[in-house]
Parts: structure tokens; sequence; C-alpha cells
């Protein structure tokens, strides 16, 4: 069958979490493969981050060049194009570099693509069949991908498990010289990192999110009352942050904060695994959506179908009541 | 500076609860609500933008079939200047490659510096933007929230983790996925879109813009969508179904029991 290969995202000499949860997929589709790692970069980091990944993976590939120290897809791309062996699948995280890398790849290297695969089903000689979601998670679909010329895989980030196995290491081989001279007709010139905001809503133990379904902007105030009433922070996920009704130092997501509350209040939240992939620790999810279908009744603890304009200064009142502050 | 941009028609999922139909492996289709693809509207917006800043033209186009129409004159009363309709029978059920390719034909008959793309539309896949540029070897950045037009070259920032943005220099003639947040769309009323009602929107097909016809459609496609379906949920969450009173006293019962409403 074909060779399958899982590119790793690593950053300061540490690899990514998905680097394992790729090794798991590539298991997942032909059990009895060894998949390859391979690795971009430049200089300690990239050597620290080949050695970090024996546990997961047999055989490391490594590409050391200057110009991938910092990883711009454009690069990235003509080096894989230059080493990867014919209708080969390779496997890349759903991230902003894979959305980025991927797509291009796919049509450089004649090969199928598919997108934020979220579960394999099996292969079936040349027919891969994989599991996705669509309309913002609301169904799933199984779409079958032909890879006889090979494909590029586009995989969700934290939809599999780890998987750590004790491979036959023949581990880190250097494939640098088989990479040519790289040009770039886009060039990465800074990272700028995000303004802090007035409230930092990664220090609070009870966040009230707000998304689309609180409709305008002079609606964002019932989320802040009833903030206040439960000594809560207000948050919010990402439409609510580009209609421009709140800061994006607010936006919980994986464009933005990730939170790590005791309880998270999900108000007119449809639960798209961008803003999902932002809450971590575990919180008590409560999630109200007049939206019976909505992803996030899915991962909530308790859901409400109800409309948030309705419901927030419900509970507002019943708050101040209970620690006695009168209602204005 | 000519700019294309390349928009979608999709059911809205803010204003949709998309459930299966009676077969169980499709959608149910009837009395959906359609829109513009939100983060094609804000590419619009940016074309726009850029145009009015620098001069040239806009140019929307959509691969689809005449209900489509509607969301191109959409984007003509928002000020695009032209609008232009690709519709074939022979790229029914293209996968992402095979619209990639419709489009990168179209592309060759033109002479745009800039093309532009939503991040994503309602099936999430993220792929037409790169598909072009590298079909056409064009320098590609998705993710795009902030666009500067500079000599032969704009600087572009690109959404990165953690509400952090990467700067970037990029060549012209390239292509962009924009990301949603970038801008405002302008509002457009029915008083616009009925001011655009007469535009001609020109019609092309394979043979106009010379397209293989085994490179696209059904047949071409290596990526194919088999069914819909709605996973078994093993534990979603407990439903409260009392009144809106009731479900709220629970709510703070569970809030103050976790150490809220201090």
């Amino acid at each position: 069958m074909a060779r399958i290969f899982a590119y790793i995202v690593h950053r300061n000499g540490i690899v990514d979490d998905t680097a394992g949860e790729l090794a798991a997929v590539a298991r997942r589709i032909g059990p009895t493969t060894s998949p390859t790692a391979i690795l971009t970069g430049w200089g300690a980091d990239l050597e620290a981050a080949c050695n970090s990944l024996r546990a997961f993976f047999g055989d490391i590939w490594k590409i050391a060049n200057e110009a991938l120290a910092y990883p711009n897809a454009e690069l990235v791309r003509q080096a894989l194009v230059s080493i990867l062996p014919s209708n080969s699948i390779l496997l890349v995280p759903h991230d902003h570099f894979g959305i980025d890398l991927s797509p291009g790849l796919s049509v450089k290297l004649g090969s199928a693509f598919v997108s934020d695969v979220l579960s394999i089903d099996g292969l079936e000689r040349d027919s891969l069949r994989l599991v996705r979601q669509e309309f913002g998670g609301q169904v799933s679909t199984h779409v079958r991908c032909d890879i006889s010329s090979g494909a590029v895989i586009n995989v969700r980030p934290g939809a599999f498990r780890p998987e750590q196995v004790t491979p036959i290491s023949s581990g880190v081989i250097d494939k640098s010289s088989a990479v040519g001279t790289l040009t770039a007709r886009r060039r990465f010139f800074e990272t700028i990192v995000a303004e802090a905001g007035d409230v930092d809503i990664t220090k609070h133990s009870v966040l009230v999110s707000i998304g689309r379904g609180i409709q305008e902007k002079d609606n964002v105030a019932l989320a802040e009352e009833l903030a206040e009433a439960l000594g809560a922070a207000v948050s919010c996920s990402r439409p609510v942050v580009d209609a421009k009704w709140m800061e994006k130092s607010r936006q919980v997501g994986s464009s933005g904060k990730t939170v790590k509350p005791k309880v998270y209040l999900a108000c007119g939240i449809s639960g798209a695994f961008q803003h999902l992939a932002g809450i971590k620790g575990n919180p008590f999810l409560i999630a109200i959506n007049k939206n019976p279908k909505a992803p996030i009744f899915q991962v909530a603890d308790v859901g409400i179908v109800d409309d948030v304009l309705e419901f927030l200064p419900e509970l507002t009142s019943k708050a101040r009541e209970l620690r006695g502050v009168a209602a204005k | 500076m000519e700019i294309l941009v390349c928009v979608r028609r999709v059911p809205d999922t803010s204003e949709n609860e998309i459930e299966l139909d009676a077969t169980g492996k499709d959608i149910e289709r009837e009395e959906l609500v359609y829109s513009v693809n939100e983060a094609d509207n804000y590419a619009v917006e940016e074309a726009l933008q850029i145009r009015d800043r620098v001069g040239g033209n806009v140019t929307v186009v959509t691969v689809g079939g005449e209900d489509d129409e509607e969301v191109l004159r959409r984007e003509l009363a928002m000020g695009a200047n032209r609008a232009v309709l690709i519709s074939d029978d022979a790229f029914i059920a293209s996968d992402g490659r095979g619209v990639a390719t419709i489009l990168k034909d179209f592309v060759q008959k033109g002479n745009y510096d800039l093309i532009l793309c939503g991040v994503q539309a309602d099936d999430g896949a993220a792929q037409i933007g790169g598909m072009l540029g590298a079909m056409l070897d064009y320098p590609f950045a998705s993710l795009v929230n902030s666009i500067t037009v500079e000599e032969g070259k704009l600087k572009v920032s690109r959404e990165i983790e953690g509400g952090n943005r990467e700067l970037n220099e990029i060549d012209l003639p390239c292509v962009l996925s924009i990301q949603t947040g970038i801008n405002e769309p302008r509002y457009v009323g029915m008083r616009g879109i009925r001011q655009v009602a007469s535009v001609p929107i020109p019609t092309l097909g394979a043979s106009d813009l010379g397209v293989q016809k085994d490179s696209v459609g059904e047949a071409a496609a290596k990526v194919r969508r088999e069914d819909y379906f709605v996973p078994a949920l093993s534990n979603g969450a407990e439903m409260l179904h009392g009144s809106r009173e009731e479900n709220a006293d629970k709510v703070l019962e569970l809030v103050a029991a976790r150490g809220g409403l201090k």
C-alpha cells in the first residue's frame, strides 16, 4: 500500500500535540504500515524536535534549511514536492499552517485532498473512507477519497487520541540535500502578538460567553449584566468579534484565547470546533441556544433550548435575588 | 488593480437548522434560506475598498446554476463592476479540485492582479484558493485579515493561533483567502438590489472557457461525498425541559455548586 507520511508541526524544539495524533491516524489507515514523520526547519530546534519523536515514528525525515527556519507554506511545499515519493499519503494538522499548505501541495503532487478529517472509516484498495463535518458541525458526512495517485489529508487537531508505540526505529534520516534552492514570492516578516484587552478572560473561573445568538451590539449588555450578577466575565465566539461587538481579546477559540474556567455558559454559541478548541480544563458547560440541532449540545453538560435574549435577563434577575442585590 | 472575487451561494447556517431528509442520505433542502457565503462577502468588501483606494475594477464570479445569480446581483449592488456566472452541466458534482480547475480556466481568460476567495464555505474545506493559486502558479496566503497595497506587491497579515497575526509580503499577481472580520461589509438593501436588476450577468460554459471536460465533473472527482449523517451520541447534554423560570433556577444552582455567584 501507499507509504504514509505525517507532517510534524513544531515550535522552539517542541513538537505539537498533533504529532501523536497523526501517528494514530496513520495506523487507522494502514494498521501494518510504519508511518514516516517529516520535519522541516533549521538548527537546534529542529534537532530537538526530531529526537523527541522517536516514541511515535520509526522513520523520521529531517529537512534542515535556513529558509525553513520559519514555516512559510510556500517554501515547505517546494521542499515536500522534491522529497515525497509519488502516490504517498501525507497527513497534515488542519490548523492555520495546514490550511495554508495542503490544498496547493495536493495540486503540485497531483494527488487528492481531503480537508478537516475527523475519523477514518477504513481503506478498501484505493478508496479511503473518511468522516468530515459540514454546516458548522451540524451534520457529518462520509467521504470517499481515491488515493490511487496519492492524497494529502488534513486532520482536525484533537479529533484523534495520540498513539504511542514502540516503533522499529531507523532514527532520523537527513533529506536536506534532496531539496534544491527555495525561492519565495511570499516572504514572512514578523509575528504581531495580540494586544491584551481590558479584561483577562483566561483568569476567570466563570465565563458568560456569547455568540451570534446575541444578535446585535446593544444586547451585549444582557451578558454583561448577568456576568456582574454572577461574579463572572464576558467572553465570546468569533462572529461577535467579526461584527465588532466585542474586542478580539474576549474571543475564545483557536484564533483567540484559550480559557480554563470552572463554569462556561455558552449563550447563543453554535459550537464550531474552532471555538471549542479554546475551552480547556473540562469546565462544566451549560449551553443555551434556540437551535436544538446546535453542535454545542453535543459537548455541553447541560442544555437549554431557548432564546438567549429572553433567558439571560431571567437568569440575571434571579441571580440578583440570590445575592440580595436589588434589581435596578 | 483588476480584482477577481470568487463567491458562492450557500445555506445560511445562522438562519437554518440543518437536518437530514427522509432518505437519511441528504440534508432537507426545502425551505432552506440561502445567502452569499459569509467569508466571500468579506472578500468582496475588501476588494471594493482596495479598488476605491487604488483604482481598477472588481469582478465577482461563481460556479453554479441560475439560482446563484441572486448572490452575484447582491455583490453588484454592493458595488462590484462586473459579475459572471459560470455554469455547465459538465461541472455538476465537481470536487474542490474540479471547481478550482474551472476557475483557473476563467482566470486565464482575463487579466487579474489579485484574486480573492473566502477562507471557507459551508463544507468547511478551505481549499479552493490554495488550489487555484497552485494551478496558476501564483503565490497564495490563507486566513488573510489585513491587506495593504504596495508597488507590485501587498503586505498581508494572516490570522494564526492565539489571536496573533503573521505579517507577510506577497508578490502580485496572487491569490488570497479572506478571513471573516477583516472589514465591515456594507449593507445592501432591496433598493440597492433593484437598482442593478437590469445589469446583464453573462453565463459562461465549458466551451467558452476551454475547460477540458474530463478534468471536471463527477467523473474527475477524486473526493466524493457519500451521504450526510448525524452521529449517534454517547453522551450529549442533559437537556432541561422546564419553564424558563425553572431552567434559570437550575442553572444558578449548578453555577453556585461550582464556585460561581460569589
